[in-house]
């Protein structure tokens, strides 16, 4: 809709700037040596440095969750203590959320992408981008060196007045969580500005990519909800560290307090995890469905919708804690009102499919493991949000495989949909499509076969953090660790391609999947500075009707002597209409 | 369907659980005829709309409103009734009958105490009649614990600073399990207890009988029977393994190390202070957490208690 307005319409010249194959120089190359990956401030470097760390972390968690899924095929003590057992699922716990799944796709992906689909060529400010990753790197060593001296037995919920009364070390988990926080909100900052500011030439709002929706109202969320967390942990620390009674009912404070505060940060965040999620997915189907999108504005505009509801909901968490029955009520009232939203989204996706060409490629085929166990992850969240039900289901088993079907299946595979889509454009190289394919697979059985039987042991009564259970869930927990060993077969398998890839994967040409996205219109791996050009859009980003040539537009910097073919004359809305 | 939810919950015992199960049964349905709709669809177009030629062209389809009122809709009506019937259900959990038969339940890391109204007390173990309700007035000595039984459909958090209460009718004699469902620590998954459900006679009998069952044994068995009723077991040992706390075996006059270095001997005095103020005085290498048995123990039980201790070298 790029109807031109006389007053804020001027024409631009511009032309066909064709993405070079094969570049001999590009953003990985551009400078070299391990300090200038550690002082660099471009966005596509940075978003490495936190796919590396969020690696690494996924690693950690994914290990302590295997020590559990070990430790709990017997119903009693086998080879870790309770002490160890209950440190251990805290740190998982902690580790996936705080150092993981929010960092993940905003972080990670966000950082690499959000610059390239916008035509820009780094974030607002690069400068704050690179201070936020070192907060998150100081955010970790607090965490790690807590977990050296005494670790933490809380849960990652730490609700009080037992965080207040262990003596293990919540001080400093938490300070380094309060820290983390902080590398949150000033991504977030730096988001909204991009977005807000940088948008190249043309590129209205109704033709940001889908996946800038999502990272806009993940944004936001970021920047709203983070400061509670911040506010909550630093309460919590006065409490232990000086004795103010704020949470601590033998000190003068209310445990449940502490739990509102707690819940007004979480349950916005899991929004953090997962809204993101769903701009990949919109990207991955669009583009392997080759078919414009169906229902653009119901897809962005339930992102926003969910990023406000979530904030009106945490009293969920609540329904047994004592809340009043009023409370409770539109707490739950609301909660079944954000899953109108997140259906909508799953139907809309589907339409996309309708009349496509689908190319079942291992973005895709996340793309849609990922529908499937979200849709599970959501059925059973009504089921959850439902007062009656929720009471005799809460804090048992199944809640634990509720929120590993959302987290995991929805997020962890619609970050792994994305990291499998951008890989050409981030290393200029492909990874074996087959081998791609067998580990999603076996994730997707081994994830299933993980989380299913706690579906079933959870609404037979299994309450969670167990470290001993009654010998009847047994054959239950069996299965479900056979199924998390399963899951590490296929994780092992994606190391094992990734790596292969990175070290002697085929080129990848500039636009291995014929998207019509502009992160592909620049070669792979992206330049330097994104674009040799300066883009121009006219066309929608999921427009497959309209031929790739229009997408290839741009306007010259001063020097450039790229190949240029045809001239087109073009309206666009000037740039100073936009903000 | 009806199988799945018989294969997924517990054996409904109280008047309450059959409307949960009703509800926990349609949502599951309604969702698993919508998931299958689902999945048949996504693999439906994977195959039907295969790509089959890179130059396929697809259709312009941007939006259909009708359909997409449609699928706001439906989902808006089917949460709403579910809403409308959890918020029901949740009323009839929540309002104690007037007629109940109250307990008062104390939750202390890591047992359960039930407090009858003629004084008597038990731990681990709630006794009640059949056929009548029983509102369980709850709060907790330290952290919070949530009272858990599957086999009712009721749970609540148990708090330290203020009285929360579950009420439930059970419909049938036998034994159900209680759970603490809220993370408390080392012993957490061993914080579990019985309902023992009884007919009216036989739980009058139980309550009036219930403190003096042990009369005519001889103190050190009466003693044992108090150790296992109390809830010690959970903690202490008598084969000599190490616990959360330490074994009682060879405890009787044996020099015990505390936290400030200091010696003592583990004589009467030194076991009824235990027992009493456990914390005035903590074994070295062990965490405070044994809680008080002042109000629960009286001072013969406590004498029945050190007899039994000394019988264990
Ligand atoms: C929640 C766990 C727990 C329960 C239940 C518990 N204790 Fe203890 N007990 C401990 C711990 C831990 C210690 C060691 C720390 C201390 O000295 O307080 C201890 C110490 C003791 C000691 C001193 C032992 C020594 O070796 O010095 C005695 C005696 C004792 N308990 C008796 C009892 C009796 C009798 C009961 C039941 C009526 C009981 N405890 C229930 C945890 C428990
Ligand atoms: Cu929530
Ligand atoms: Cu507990």
């Amino acid at each position: 809709m790029s109807t031109p307005e006389a007053s804020t319409t001027k024409k631009v010249q511009v032309r066909r700037y064709k993405p070079e194959e094969n570049p001999k120089e590009h953003y990985l190359n551009a400078e070299k040596g391990v300090w200038a990956w550690m002082t660099t401030i471009d966005h596509k470097k940075i978003g490495l440095l936190y796919l590396g760390s969020i690696t690494f972390f996924f690693f950690v968690g994914g290990m302590l969750a295997l020590l559990l899924r070990t430790e709990l095929l017997t119903p009693a003590q086998s080879f870790i203590d309770a002490d160890v057992y209950n440190q251990v699922f805290t740190l998982h716990g902690a580790i996936m959320i705080f150092f993981f799944l929010v960092p993940s796709v905003p972080a990670a992906l966000g950082n690499f992408i959000l610059p390239l689909q916008l035509g820009a060529k780094d974030v607002a400010f690069p400068r704050l981008n690179l201070a936020s990753f070192y907060i998150y790197t100081i955010g970790t060593i607090f965490t790690l060196i807590a977990i050296f001296t005494g670790g933490i037995d809380t849960g990652w919920t730490f609700y009080t007045p037992y965080s207040t009364q262990t003596g293990t070390n919540v001080l400093l988990m938490t300070f380094g969580i309060f820290i983390l926080g902080f590398s949150s909100i000033l991504t977030g900052v730096n988001f909204i500005v991009t977005i807000h500011k940088l948008r190249a030439p043309g590129l209205t709002w109704n033709k940001l990519p889908l996946n800038v929706w999502a990272l806009y109202a993940t944004s936001i969320i970021q920047v709203l909800a983070t400061p509670v967390l911040a506010i909550t942990l630093l309460l919590l620390v006065m409490e232990r560290a000086l004795g103010i009674g704020v949470f601590d009912p033998s000190i003068g404070g209310d445990p449940v307090l502490f739990q509102h505060f707690f819940w007004f940060y979480s349950h916005p965040a899991v929004y953090i995890m997962i809204v993101p999620g769903f701009g990949v997915i919109s990207e991955v189907i669009s583009t392997f469905s080759r078919k414009v999108i169906f229902g653009y504005w119901a897809i962005a505009l339930s992102s926003l919708a969910i990023a406000f509801i979530g904030f009106l909901v945490w009293g969920h968490h609540m329904f047994v804690a004592g809340q009043s029955s009023l409370a409770s009520m539109v707490f739950s009232f609301l909660t079944f009102l954000v899953g109108i939203p997140t259906g909508i989204k799953i139907f809309n996706w589907l339409a996309t499919m309708y009349k496509g060409s689908i190319d079942m490629k291992a973005p895709m085929l996340y793309a849609m493991v990922f529908l499937f166990l979200f849709t599970i992850g959501g059925f059973t969240g009504i089921m959850l949000g439902s007062l009656a039900v929720d009471i005799h289901l809460h804090d048992t088993y199944y809640v634990v495989a509720h929120f590993h079907y959302v987290m995991m299946g929805g997020m962890v595979m619609a970050l792994l949909a994305g990291l499998h889509y951008w890989w050409p454009k981030m290393f200029g190289k492909m990874y074996s499509e087959f081998f791609a394919r067998i580990s999603c697979v076996i994730i997707f059985i081994g994830f299933n076969l993980a989380f299913l039987p706690q579906f079933v042991m959870g609404s037979q009564g299994m309450p969670r953090r167990y470290f001993n259970y009654i010998d009847q869930y047994q054959a239950f927990h069996q299965l479900s660790t056979i199924g998390a060993y399963i899951m590490a077969v296929g994780f092992v398998i994606m190391a094992g391609y990734m790596i292969h890839s990175l070290l002697r994967g085929k080129p990848a040409s500039a636009n291995p999947w014929g998207s019509r996205a502009m992160e592909w219109q620049t070669s792979s791996p992206a330049p330097h500075h994104n674009f040799e050009h300066i883009p121009v859009i006219i066309n929608g980003p999921y427009d497959y009707h309209k031929p790739m040539s229009e997408f290839q537009l741009g306007i010259a910097h001063s020097t450039n002597g790229h190949q240029s073919f045809e001239k087109v004359d073009v309206n666009v809305k000037s740039a100073e209409e936009k903000a | 369907m009806n199988r799945l939810t018989e294969f997924m919950l517990p054996p409904a015992k109280s008047t309450t659980a059959g409307e949960v199960d009703a509800l926990f049964h349609f949502i599951n349905v309604t969702s698993i005829i919508l998931l299958a709709g689902i999945t048949f669809t996504i693999i439906y177009f994977a195959w039907k709309y295969r790509r089959r030629s890179e130059d396929d062209v697809t259709p312009v389809i941007t939006h259909n409103s009708k359909l997409e009122i449609t699928w706001s809709v439906i989902p808006l009506i089917l949460v709403m009734i579910v809403f409308g019937w959890g918020l029901s259900g949740y009323m009839n959990l929540t309002t104690a009958p007037d007629d109940a038969y109250e307990v008062r339940v104390v939750a202390k890391s890591w047992l359960w105490e039930f407090h009858y109204q003629n004084g008597h007390v038990s731990v681990n173990e709630l006794h009640v009649p059949v056929d009548r309700p029983v509102k369980l007035v709850m709060s907790s000595d330290d952290v919070i614990h949530s009272f858990f039984v599957p086999d009712y459909r009721i749970k609540r958090d148990v708090l330290p600073n203020r009285y929360t209460s579950v009420w439930f009718e059970a419909i049938e004699t036998g034994e159900s399990i209680i759970h603490c469902t809220e993370y408390c620590g080392r012993a957490h998954s061993d914080m579990n207890a019985t309902v023992f459900v009884h007919t009216q006679e036989d739980f009058e009998t139980w309550l009036e009988s219930a403190d003096a069952i042990d009369e005519d044994m001889p103190p050190a068995e009466r003693g044992e029977a108090l150790v296992t009723r109390s809830g010690c077991m959970a903690c202490h040992s008598t084969d000599g393994s190490r616990m959360v706390g330490p074994t009682f075996q060879g405890l009787w006059m044996a020099e015990r190390t505390m936290e400030d270095g200091e010696v003592v001997t583990a004589d009467e005095n030194y076991i009824r202070e235990s027992i009493l103020e456990p914390n005035a005085r903590i074994n070295e290498g062990y965490d405070p957490v044994m809680p008080s048995y002042q109000g629960t123990l009286s001072d013969r039980q406590i004498d029945d208690i050190i007899e039994y201790i000394k019988t264990l070298d």
